[in-house]
């Protein structure tokens, strides 16, 4: 557990860096996360961020990654509509460092 | 001075608690992991070393009401957590007389001592079986035999209960993967398994709640699945497969059925099936064998999950419980048969426990296995000449297979001798080509463990998960140079997240991991129906 301290707000993360109170996540909160990793969210960063969280909004969990990755096709064109792009924009794998950006909770089980 | 300090060391003593001491000993710090060259040579520990790998720890359940829900304590260790360790050990003793016995007759021969992942992987003594059973043994010699109990440590070689003791059992007890390998070499059969799988319960109950295992149980008790997905995800998931697969196919009426009361078959597999990579492509494959047989088939919503990660801590009732969603939701969408899809423990659950909790299934038809491994469906499938298979769609596959632990060490597999072996095997060469084993000692029953099973999945294990993958990455890199092996198929869902995982962290691409019905799926050829 630690807190990072965001525009002015203390955040707190778990061990694993993921937000314990997820109503608390705002764009800067993924900007600052991201920034710990040396990573600048580009605007195909965000197009997976908010797809993320929209999919969460409905679903309570992060879609499975070919929802991802056909999502990201449908809106970003079809050279980017692979697994492989999405590792070269989250190079810890999208499922749990987007997801951490994003805000929504560790996936769990035998994953 | 003399004084000042023992009065520090008195009023510091009164005001910190052992669950405040306990906790300072297992406080988690994620630890960088360090891999090792791959020779293609599994080297075992010339000297072992006492506790160099105790700092790796996994971290504790903290959530109160997940704990309620479970019925452990809500607060760390419980005030009286001797009594509570000695009662809870009592019954596991009498509940389970393999661990009563098994405590009785070690003779300390050592076969066992570099036959474990995790010994070879880190070299830390403890984690020799013997030793790890041992942590269990001196206390049952202290507490629970006549010349411990009237004697003491003295006469017995015994332990009495510390901090420092519980410290020991929380981390060597999670640096097991219940895996069983041990038990193929004792000439006893001594199963640490079932010790660790004991011990890990009475860290349970005095409030050592381990946090990964222990979320899963309660997800897959309250949503039904281990991932913890509500009834509209696992709907969404399966759609968006159904429409994938009919995209990719070009065929209208190839599916995914949910909830279909009076399907011929109910279908179970773990839920990362439908959502993790490379699993999911395992699903494809089901689909089309199930499509291709033309036999009605249903997946369940309530029965979501294959796996059952009660039987990790010997907790009857958290496994009865998990597992009774299958044959209830057999029962309520009224089908003949329960087929179960590529997981370990899973199918050790369905073929060995279920029955003695929920059976006779009586109410099923008796013709066909009950339960049978996809597996084994689909070799019968190919045996008869209903799915055309095109191996060449597997030609750039040089294949090997990894027996998974909670299969290879289960009990059997379509009702014939070595059958767990054989079937998966058999499946795998009516659609490649090219198939190579790995070394003899490391497949079959002398099969390694993944690294990461029974409960060590978490990230926070991947210290002990990359020292723990050793000699199976040793034994693929092994294949790789005698026979330019690139792809290694699977039948559990934890060796995949496991293997998908530390191929990329060894210099492996994570494409060379997949299921057999991955295999499966890419030759079949939809459409025709010869032979049938």
């Amino acid at each position: 557990m630690r807190s990072i301290e965001v525009s002015g707000k203390q955040i707190e993360l778990d061990e694993d860096g993921y937000m314990t109170n997820l109503g608390e996540w705002s764009k800067d909160v993924a900007e600052f996360l991201a920034k710990e990793d040396s990573l600048v969210l580009t605007e195909a960063h965000w197009e997976v961020i908010n797809f993320l969280r929209s999919y969460y909004e409905q679903y309570q969990i992060a879609p499975m990654i070919k929802i991802l990755v056909k999502e990201i096709k449908k809106t970003m064109g079809a050279d980017k509509g692979n697994t492989k792009y999405l590792y070269q924009l989250f190079p810890d794998g999208p499922a749990k460092q987007a997801c951490r950006y994003a805000g929504l909770p560790k996936p769990t089980g035998c994953v | 001075m003399a004084d000042k300090e023992a009065q520090t060391v008195t009023a510091g003593a009164a005001a910190t608690t052992d669950n405040d001491k306990i906790q300072a000993m297992l406080k988690y710090d994620k630890i960088d992991y360090q891999t090792v060259e791959l020779t293609g040579e599994i080297i075992l520990p010339t000297e072992p070393v006492d506790k160099c790998f105790a700092h790796i720890k996994p971290q504790l359940l903290t959530d109160k009401k997940l704990l309620a829900n479970l019925g452990y304590p809500t607060d760390g260790l419980v005030d009286n957590w001797k009594e509570v360790f000695l009662r809870k050990m009592d019954e596991m003793l009498k509940k389970y007389k393999s661990v009563r016995v098994f405590m009785d007759i070690c003779v300390k021969c050592g076969a066992c001592a570099d036959k474990c992942p995790y010994y070879i992987g880190t070299g830390d003594a403890n984690n020799m079986p013997m030793a790890r059973q041992e942590l269990m043994r001196k206390v049952y010699r202290r507490y629970f035999t006549v010349p411990g109990q009237l004697f003491g440590n003295w006469m017995v070689k015994g332990e009495e209960l510390s901090l420092e003791l519980l410290n020991m059992w929380y981390t060597y007890f999670y640096q097991c993967s219940e895996c069983r390998r041990c038990s193929v070499f004792c000439p006893y059969g001594i199963d640490t398994a079932e010790v660790t799988m004991a011990a890990r319960e009475i860290l349970n109950s005095v409030g050592l709640v381990q946090k990964y295992l222990h979320q899963i149980i309660n997800n897959a008790q309250t949503m039904g699945n281990n991932l913890g997905m509500q009834k509209n995800a696992v709907i969404n998931a399966l759609e968006f497969v159904e429409s994938d697969l009919q995209e990719e196919t070009g065929i209208d009426n190839i599916r995914i059925p949910i909830d279909e009361e009076g399907a011929e078959i109910l279908f179970v597999t773990p839920s990362a099936d439908f959502f993790a990579s490379p699993h999911i492509e395992s699903l494809y494959g089901y689909a089309k064998v199930f499509h291709q047989a033309g036999i009605s088939w249903t997946m369940s919503t309530y029965a979501s999950e294959g796996g059952n990660f009660g039987l990790f801590i010997h907790n009857y009732e958290h496994m009865k419980k998990i597992n009774k969603r299958i044959w209830q939701a057999a029962k309520d969408l009224k089908v003949k048969r329960v087929v179960g899809g590529e997981c370990g423990h899973m199918w050790r659950i369905l073929s060995s426990y279920s029955n003695t909790m929920w059976g006779p299934f009586d109410w099923l038809d008796q013709r066909y296995p009950i339960p049978e491994h996809i597996c084994e469906f689909t070799l019968n499938l190919l045996k008869r000449g209903a799915l055309k298979i095109d191996k060449s769609a597997n030609d750039e596959f040089i294949v090997t297979m990894h027996d998974s632990c909670q299969i290879a060490r289960g009990m059997e597999m379509g009702g014939t001798e070595y059958g767990q072996f054989e079937i998966p095997r058999a499946v795998i060469r009516y659609v490649c080509d090219k198939f190579q084993d790995m070394p003899e000692d490391t497949i079959r029953e002398r099969t390694f463990c993944c690294g990461a099973g029974q409960g060590l999945l978490g990230d926070d294990m991947l210290p002990t998960r990359v020292k723990g993958a050793i000699p199976r990455m040793q034994a693929y890199t092994a294949a790789k140079q005698a026979h330019g092996v690139n792809f290694i198929a699977l039948i559990c869902a934890i060796c995949k997240a496991q293997l998908s995982k530390m191929f990329p962290t060894y210099g492996y691409p994570m494409e060379e991991v997949g299921g057999i019905h991955q295999l499966v799926g890419r030759a079949i050829v939809l459409g025709a129906k010869e032979g049938v």
